[in-house]
């Protein structure tokens, strides 16, 4: 069975050795690299690769999460970064616990405003620094995060449902 | 939009939508105005949401297949394409030319079909009735072909993982060179209702403009970041199927504003009738199916895969724990994405100028809100 293997290369290093023991697990799968950057560094890091001597990484293409319940850690956070310049893209991730803030990267790319309310909005990850951390496709009052693996896909929030749409179940 | 600054004497707060006929769905805007300017807005987005990511949790990868085309279901056959493309990748099939040449053909097909209702519905929101008529008259060739081939119009499913449920109908390749030769002619017919239409310059040009550098740092693609004079298309950048192996130019703006848009996507529409000639004269006779089994069950990992849909960049993320169903789908929209554009451009704008605003950037409601 094809696995991801341990991947390696000189801009990398170069960003190993900018940020000692930020980056972590260097992986590659079908010719994608991606690695896992600490929470500390994660501004940083970002920052960095942002500029032309970091790789120009300049687009942010997508921030979403997994959820992985049984893990220390539960949620995996994804960065997709293009670089124009380098014709190139590089995956990001960040792990962090259920109740733990993620700084915002919102700072460093303007498309992280809507990504990161989406995925406050579906799996319930706060971020800090955030310029309006609002649910952005479930109504604001709504209760629960449906895209948590233990959220059932029948299950929905009953009251809200039966306050504002006046039937007792959407289902 | 700050909440403070509603209160101020002099501004307005309107509200439009999610019931309107110029927000090309469901979309609500609530309108911050000074007099007839647009100083603020904000985009409230979930009235279709479906909770498609969470469906596919649900499914296997086959089931959740057809479920994609409801998302922009103006452009069914890119969704499709994107998702099919995105299993394989995890998989690591290869297609066989012939599948790879059907899949181009009709992408590029539905490419000019949702520029098509783009164009007339764009143009009706300024005022432009005519258009609307031709437009739907060529798309309706495109819808024809489609149903010819897999017997659907709207929400195709035409691919499957790992190549093409159908082979080509008899006169496919015919019905194709013809769609193509006489469609082009008909896109001088548009340009000289509109290009040089002097009520069509005074709405669109200077209106809603995006500089390259904004448009990079939201994240805009498709022919909205290249109406801003950003040269860059996944097709070319970083070709899928066999799009190395045709070739097209990718037209680009030079103000970012409304009517470079729209002339990017005219260009475009030459552009796919190019690619669609190039592939139909390429098509050879051959299996349709690469080597993947019945029962898809991926490696333990995860790929992210994009494609060049007529919107912009869609692009899929899929993660798999290695049983029949994925562990996670992410869909990378396009619509989502450049919706968040919208608040720089209206800025300073009139509310007329609003609706083509919203025109411009070619969201499809179930996209954005999945």
């Amino acid at each position: 069975m094809v696995k991801p293997e341990p991947w390696s290369s000189p801009w990398l290093e170069e960003l190993k050795k900018r940020f000692p023991g930020a980056i972590t697990d260097p992986l590659v799968f079908r010719g994608q690299p991606y690695f896992t950057v600490s929470k500390e560094s994660l501004i940083p890091v970002c920052d960095f690769m942002k500029t032309a001597e970091g790789g120009a990484y300049t687009y942010l293409v997508d921030e979403t999460a997994v959820d992985y319940p049984k893990r220390e850690k539960r949620f995996e956070i994804i960065y997709v970064l293009y670089s124009f310049q380098r014709n190139d893209r590089v995956r990001l991730k960040l792990l962090t616990g259920a109740n733990e803030k993620v700084p915002s990267v919102a700072g460093v790319w303007p498309t992280a405003n809507w990504l990161e309310r989406e995925v406050f909005d579906m799996f319930g990850i706060e971020y800090e620094g955030h310029p309006d951390l609002r649910r952005i496709l479930l109504p604001d009052e709504w209760v629960g995060h449906p895209l948590r693996k233990d959220y059932d896909i029948l299950k929905q929030d009953d009251a809200w449902v039966q306050a504002n749409l006046g039937i007792e179940s959407g289902q | 939009m700050p909440e403070t600054t509603f209160l101020d004497a002099n501004e307005l707060v309107i509200n439009m939508g999610p019931q309107h006929p110029a927000t090309h769905g469901v979309l609500r805007v609530k309108l911050k105005l000074d007099g007839e300017k647009v100083v603020g807005s904000e985009c409230i987005i979930g009235y279709l949401h479906r909770g498609v990511e969470k469906i596919a949790e649900n499914r296997t990868y086959q089931q959740f297949a057809p479920y994609v085309d409801r998302m922009d279901y103006v452009a069914a056959v890119t969704n499709g394409m994107g998702y099919c493309e995105a299993v394989e990748k995890l998989l690591g099939a290869e297609l066989p030319p012939r599948a790879q040449y059907t899949r181009m053909i009709l992408a590029e097909l539905q490419r000019i079909a949702s520029h098509l209702l783009w164009l007339g519905t764009h143009a009706l929101d300024l005022g432009a009735m005519t258009p609307v008529f031709y437009t739907f008259r060529e798309r309706e060739e495109v819808l024809k072909i489609f149903e010819n081939y897999c017997g659907a119009r709207l929400t195709t499913h035409a691919f499957r993982i790992g190549g093409l449920q159908y082979d080509l109908y008899d006169d496919f390749e015919r019905e194709v060179k013809k769609f193509c030769d006489q469609f082009l002619p008909k896109i001088g017919e548009y340009e000289q209702l509109l290009t040089t239409n002097r009520i069509w310059m005074k709405r669109t040009q200077g209106g809603g403009k995006l500089s390259a550098e904004d448009a990079v740092a939201l994240g805009v693609t498709g022919p909205v970041l290249r109406g801003s004079g950003v040269k860059w298309d996944l097709r070319k950048a970083q070709p899928y199927e066999a799009y190395d192996k045709v070739e097209f130019e990718v037209p680009v703006g030079a103000n970012g504003d409304t009517y470079d848009r729209y002339m990017v996507r005219i260009q475009e529409m030459r552009q796919s009738v190019g690619i669609t000639r190039q592939c139909v004269e390429r098509i050879a006779p051959g299996p349709i199916f690469g080597k993947v089994g019945k029962v898809i069950k991926p490696p333990v990992a995860e790929v992210y895969h994009s494609i060049e849909s007529p919107k912009g960049e869609l692009g899929y993320f899929v993660v798999s724990d290695g049983t029949t169903n994925p562990y996670r789908v992410r869909v990378r929209p396009p619509s989502f994405v450049n919706l968040q554009a919208f608040d720089k451009m209206v800025q300073g704008h009139l509310i007329a100028d609003v609706v083509a605003i919203i025109g411009t950037i070619d969201i499809v409601l179930g996209e954005v809100d999945r």
